[in-house]
């Protein structure tokens, strides 16, 4: 039966003899393991694709939605990490694999007569894989993104004459980076890309299979079949790559940072680290110099690239003779290796971790301090022995709609809610922000009533009996006297807000914030609050 | 007999073979995952005002317009849905869910008749929910509800009946 269905194929579309074609080519005998990196390129390409349509299925391409479909794939979609961690790795694994590649090819000489065409397509999917990593940077639309692509763009700007062209093409005109740049930059990554890079790929192994693989120049021997000892070894060692990927996928923690910020100020950009060492090149050019660093030498390089096998024409050579390429290649490689590590270590301990947007951030971090601190006053004065919040009480759930009745009758009723009741402990300023809590509470705010820690509530109850709010702004409420104080923990120590808190002026000079005396129990509710509200 | 060539070639052969199921399955599985399971973490929407009781009259069926959150993916959107909500009796109140049992189209109260009419194929529910005719495989679907000072508030599920 089966046998029959592959015999109609191949009468009908030859695919049984096509594959066998293919997998029947003459190679040389010296053939083996350097080259087997091509096949593990194109799987890698592969893997990119299947994982980046995976990606695409619950992917908004917008800023708007951008950052937060990914948070969703990452932290709600089973597998999310996973699949997301296998393009992210995948891609810089995709961009060793092909660089290891093409250093094979140039060392044992394999671009020479009569496959120079070949190398010069390779060269161009070298430079499609690093626009695939370029472009596909700024998608996740978080700050890392966002800073390192404005940085990208802002150098190709510099192009004399082109600049404000390509500026122009990027959808980045006054320097910005919006929607326009964002929707270039995918469609560039999704549709632009992937169709090139197959065509190219596909004129490679035609060339390839044309000029066959490239043999030793000592190798008389008889041709062997690629399959299956050479296939064989291409599979081994796209296992292992594989087996890397899927470990780094794994266990290697794949960045997400805050969502895109162009007023954050403190945000240390850096580019992918293979682009790190153009990044610390730049520096060693100053001034009218700059454009050296960032353009002159990196397009130069790109020509020589190109133009090696035109440069070098000499016969072939057993790779142990070819001296002056391996010392090239060990040239550049301690070149890039320099910079990189420069690059690494000049740079500063980043102002976000880098997992701060997979930490969840609940209700409670999100609404104002009189909000959470009337959760407190809520609970402190047992209005929830009656009004039980989320449940059927003996009156009603606050949780199901705001309270309508009019505020004196709010402040009437909590001072003495029925007969027989213990009059209110609250004092006049808390019952009115408890009155204007129940009347106007958000859902954001019914969450946080269900399911703020006490440690919190408390923390905000002093930040209310404190009246912070008159000087200093938190989730959108309060004055702007002081600094407002969203996000405090990614500027200051937990020593630092208790010291300053202490003494103001002896941690900002020049203050006029008054000393607050709290007792150790108020002070580390009101510090570890502070500490927790996010930017 | 086997010679050393044909044993190192099916050597080969299973090594490819095997190496590249482990690859495809390592790939397929996860995919699986990621496009079939439920998302997790997602908070169930909460309990709403729908009616106020003491303006519904016993026997008529009205549709009330309630808003309510709804996940959608990584949105949360606040929308405008409705039920037929029923005054049974001074005790009791239904609230169906406002999408026919069949294939979901808006159902409506015919007052003439006295009973809820698919447009679609012409399915017909009773004032109670039953399936009086057309293809509904079964009665209607309906919110789960609870009364507080005489609101009536819809809450999160609906309940299909069997």
């Amino acid at each position: 039966m089966f046998r029959n269905i592959l015999a109609w194929l191949e009468d009908r579309t030859g695919i049984e003899s096509a594959v066998k074609h293919f997998l029947y080519e003459d190679i040389p005998d010296s053939a083996g393991w350097h080259q087997v990196l091509g096949s593990v390129a194109l799987f890698a390409f592969l893997t990119q694709v299947l994982t980046g349509i995976l990606l695409a299925f619950n992917y908004a391409p917008t800023p708007g939605d951008a950052y937060d479909s990914l948070r969703y794939i990452v932290t709600q979609l089973t597998g999310g990490p996973l699949i997301r961690g296998l393009h992210h790795w995948g891609a810089s694994l995709m961009i060793i694999v092909v660089v290891l590649h093409m250093t094979q090819v140039f060392l044992w000489g394999a671009y020479k007569k009569p496959r120079e065409a070949t190398w010069l397509v390779g060269c161009t999917l070298l430079l499609v894989t690093l626009a695939f990593g370029l472009t596909g940077y700024l998608l996740p639309w978080d700050n890392r993104a966002y800073w390192g692509t404005m940085v990208t763009t802002q150098i190709a700007s510099q192009a004399p004459g082109a600049g404000p062209y390509i500026l122009r093409l990027l959808g980045s005109e006054g320097g910005s980076i919006g929607v326009v740049t964002f929707a270039r930059f995918y469609a560039v990554h999704v549709l632009l890309l992937p169709p090139l890079v197959m065509l190219l790929i596909a004129i490679h192994i035609i060339l390839v299979r044309r000029h066959g693989v490239a043999p030793s120049p000592d190798d008389f021997k008889p041709k062997k079949k690629f399959y299956p000892e050479q296939v064989f070894k291409d599979t081994v060692a796209t296992f292992v790559w594989f087996a890397v990927l899927v470990g780094m996928a794994i266990f290697a923690r794949v960045p997400l940072g805050h969502v895109a910020d162009p007023t954050d100020t403190s945000f240390i950009p850096r580019p992918e680290w293979y682009f790190l060492f153009l990044f610390q090149m730049l520096k060693l050019f100053e001034g009218p110099l700059e454009i050296v660093g960032s353009l002159v030498l990196p397009t130069l390089a790109i020509i020589l690239l190109f133009l090696t096998p035109f440069i070098d024409r000499g016969k072939m050579l057993s790779v142990r003779r070819r001296t002056g390429a391996i010392a090239l290649a060990v040239f550049f490689t301690l070149g890039w290796s320099g910079l990189t590590a420069r690059a690494v270590m000049t740079t500063p301990p980043s102002t976000e971790a880098a997992d701060e947007g997979l930490k969840p951030v609940e209700a409670w971090q999100q609404i104002p301090a009189d909000q959470l601190a009337a959760v407190g006053f809520f609970r402190k004065d047992n209005c929830t022995s009656c009004h039980t919040i989320g449940k059927s009480g003996s009156a009603p759930d606050l949780a199901v709609a705001p309270s309508q009745k009019p505020v004196d009758w709010l402040m009437q009723h909590f001072r003495q809610p029925a007969p027989n009741t213990p009059a209110t402990t609250l004092n006049g300023a808390q019952l009115k922000a408890l009155a204007t809590f129940v009347v106007k509470r958000d859902d954001n705010a019914v969450d946080a009533w269900k399911n703020a820690p006490p440690d919190a509530v408390e923390g905000a109850m002093v930040y209310q009996n404190s009246q912070c709010a008159m000087c200093h702004e938190l989730n959108g409420v309060g004055q702007k006297l002081g600094p407002p104080l969203n996000g405090e923990a990614g500027k200051r120590t937990r020593e630092w807000l208790e010291g300053h808190f202490n003494d103001p002026s002896k941690f900002s000079p020049g203050s006029t914030m008054p000393a607050y005396k709290f007792n150790s129990h108020d002070m580390d509710r009101i510090v570890s609050y502070l500490l927790a509200i996010p930017k | 007999m086997e010679t050393q060539e044909s044993t190192r070639r099916g050597f080969y052969v299973a090594a490819i073979q095997g190496l590249g199921a482990m690859i495809g399955a390592a790939l397929a599985v996860p995919a699986a995952i990621y496009l079939l399971y439920k998302p997790t973490g997602q908070k169930e929407a909460q309990w709403v005002e729908a009616a106020d009781l003491n303006q519904l009259q016993i026997k008529k069926p009205e549709e009330v317009v309630f808003r309510r959150k709804r996940i959608d993916g990584w949105r949360t959107v606040n929308e405008k849905t409705t039920a037929w909500v029923v005054k049974m009796d001074d005790q009791s109140v239904v609230a169906y869910s406002p999408n026919c049992t069949h294939l979901g189209c808006a159902y409506h109260w015919d007052a003439q008749q006295n009973n809820f009419i698919c447009p679609c194929h012409t399915s017909a529910f009773s004032i109670e929910g039953k399936v009086l005719a057309g293809p509904a495989p079964r009665p209607l679907d309906r919110y789960v509800t609870r009364v507080e000072s005489g609101k009536l508030l819809i809450g999160p599920t609906i309940q299909k009946s069997a």
